[in-house]
């Protein structure tokens, strides 16, 4: 049998249903993995103990004939999501020592459905960056080695502060790369502009997205409220709709989440794409775009039409105006979600003069540079004078994007193909110029979907020249995850599985 | 638009950020660079267009307002880097 970290989700689960392994040696297997790793630095917190407990318990719920749909299953857990009683700092040095006395939603799910909980994942600080270098526990190296680069030479590299390793794309940084390297079946992730979709495609994973208020964002520490949104990372299509249905549903403590019922996403793996339209909108023929990512694209459009579905071309006309806006509506929510970080409640305190002096100083320490940036720019924008000239125009521009998408639907439109990235992962340190815009193109494919609050998914669909992951994105319309996951397993089908690197980290 | 750095202090203040004066110049350079490509947007028809408010459309729920799942005062203050008893201590505010 293969080792049993190198399962897929839903083959783990199959084996455990079939009594073939028990919870506790797929737990085992995965801890030691997570030891074997601690160089890539994907996790910041490990919580062994409790995974073995969790797995004890779930062997006995197997044996009783009550196991859950994820039973036994080994997670990973993004640090932004509240865990009780276990390290939730968003990664931050602001959030130091705080240990939830609540469970977030989404991870309670997961733990009712027989999950198990391997620890705490590594992530840009609050979810803002592309790279995961905006971390406080440092940036997390990709298990997939750069060009051309020997085992021996990265592990050389791993001692001198990962410089030159290829980043596993953020905010999902640690999730995307726990899952590449096999350190977990599945993993939790967020995405606010692309922090889901980004990092998958980037590692060769799967990252879906759900639409806004299909997951409750209750216990989340939280980023720009009114796009942020729960989602999985796994390594098959699959194997994410399997995580999501557990993820997703009503709670009443998030009013923006929707009480619908959640399908049972498994069930579209494998569905029909014919007579299905898939759109492709001109818009996203970016000016410089490279050339294998137009080919990954055609390729794209190859499988679909090859699964019997119709290709439309489309036109989503304020696409290019996107991320401006985001980058207006995002720093705004994020400074005024972020107000909370004072020195009083939890975390982190500097001592100062009086009291405006301790916030200040505190929040000087205890925020990283990215984090500052976008506070200031978001109380910029939010101020008077300049609130109408930025943060309502740029409302408006989010409702004509929109729109732009609702057109496409209402055409009938099942759901839009677009390349993921703009380009294959980047080294560690490379995009750490004075300007903070380079970085932010990295989520020009994706921040539209947030804005919308569409879902979306990123499927591997091929390899850059230098033979690292490139992703192909699907959107679809509100609360219709299920055709993205259909055409999701068509790519996946079609491109076949990709091959994850060997394991030169232990 | 961009700003000047007497505003990057403004609004450093304003988001109780302390900042220390030999950043005030890179602050301002990287803030101009968001500014100037979110300068873009200005570029839109945006007559009659109502701003979002909502992405998904939905009612506001409501609910009876009764303590719900209240942990108790100690788990409220157990992550306060200062507090006594059943409250948060901080500098004093008031002469």
């Amino acid at each position: 049998m293969t080792e049993l970290n190198e399962l897929t989700l839903a083959q783990a689960r199959d084996a455990i249903h079939a009594k073939e392994i028990s919870a506790t040696e797929l737990t085992q297997a995965h801890i030691e993995a997570v030891e074997n790793a601690r160089s890539l630095g994907a996790f910041i917190a490990e919580t062994p103990e409790q995974a073995l407990d969790m797995a004890k318990a779930s062997d006995a719920r197997i044996a009783s004939g009550e196991a859950g749909p994820l039973e036994g299953l080994p997670l990973g857990v993004k640090d932004l999501y509240a865990t009780k009683g276990v390290h939730t700092q968003a990664c931050s040095h602001i959030l130091d020592g705080f240990k939830p006395v609540y469970e977030s939603t989404v991870t309670a799910n997961l733990w009712r459905d027989g999950a198990v909980m391997l620890g705490k994942l590594n992530m840009d600080e609050f979810a803002m960056g592309s790279s995961n270098e905006t971390s406080y526990y440092g940036p997390v190296a990709s298990p997939w080695l750069p060009p051309n680069w020997s085992a021996d030479q990265a592990r050389a590299a791993i001692s001198n502060g990962k410089k030159g390793l290829l980043v596993p794309g953020g905010s999902s940084g640690g999730s995307a790369a726990a899952v590449a390297a096999r350190l977990c079946l599945g993993a939790t992730a967020s995405d606010t502009g692309g922090s889901i979709r980004q990092p998958a495609a980037f590692t060769g994973t799967v990252g879906v997205k759900p639409t806004y208020g299909r997951c409750s964002r209750f216990g989340m520490v939280a980023f720009a409220s009114s796009l942020d949104q729960a989602g999985p990372i796994a390594r098959t299509v699959r194997d994410c709709a399997i995580l999501l249905r557990s993820m997703a549903g009503h709670d009443a403590k998030d009013t923006t989440c929707v009480d619908m019922p959640v399908p049972d996403y498994e069930k579209s793996i494998g569905a029909s794409l014919k007579g299905r339209r898939i759109g492709i909108p001109k818009e996203y023929r970016v000016d410089g775009m490279s050339d294998e990512i137009d080919a990954l694209w055609r390729k794209g459009i190859d499988f679909m039409r090859d699964a019997g579905a119709e290709i439309v071309d489309i036109s989503l006309p304020h696409t290019k105006y996107a991320l401006p806006a985001y980058y207006i509506v995002a720093p705004a929510e994020a400074s005024s979600n972020l107000a909370r970080y004072d020195g009083v409640r939890y975390g982190l305190r500097v001592e100062g003069r009086d009291i405006a002096d301790m916030y200040e100083r505190t929040r000087e320490k205890g925020f990283g540079a990215e984090v500052r940036r976008r506070i200031l720019i978001g109380t910029y924008v939010l101020s008077a004078g300049y609130y109408d000239a930025y943060y309502v125009r740029a409302q408006k521009i989010r409702t004509l994007i929109r729109r732009d998408f609702e057109a496409a639907f209402d055409a009938g439109v099942d759901a839009i193909l677009t390349p993921a990235t703009p380009s294959p992962a980047f080294g560690i340190g490379e995009k750490t110029s004075a300007d903070p815009v380079e970085m932010y193109l990295n989520d020009v494919f994706t921040v539209t979907v947030n804005m919308a609050g569409l879902p979306g998914i990123a499927v591997p669909a091929g390899l850059s020249r230098d033979g690292l992951p490139l992703g192909l994105q699907l959107i679809g319309r509100p609360f219709d995850e299920e055709t993205l996951f259909a055409a999701g397993q068509v790519i996946e089908d079609a491109a076949g599985r990709v091959q994850l690197p060997t394991r030169w980290w232990e | 638009m961009s700003v000047d750095q007497a505003t990057v202090r403004r609004i450093a203040h304003l988001a109780r950020i302390a900042v220390k004066d030999e950043d005030v110049p890179h602050l301002q350079q990287e803030l101009n660079a968001i500014l100037s490509f979110v300068e873009d947007l200005n570029s839109v028809d945006v007559e009659g267009v109502e701003p979002m408010t909502s992405v998904v459309p939905m009612k506001m729920a409501l609910r009876r307002d009764v303590v719900t799942d209240h942990a108790g005062a100690a788990a409220v203050v157990v992550n306060a880097p200062q507090h006594e008893d059943q409250f948060f201590t901080v500098p004093k505010v008031v002469e």
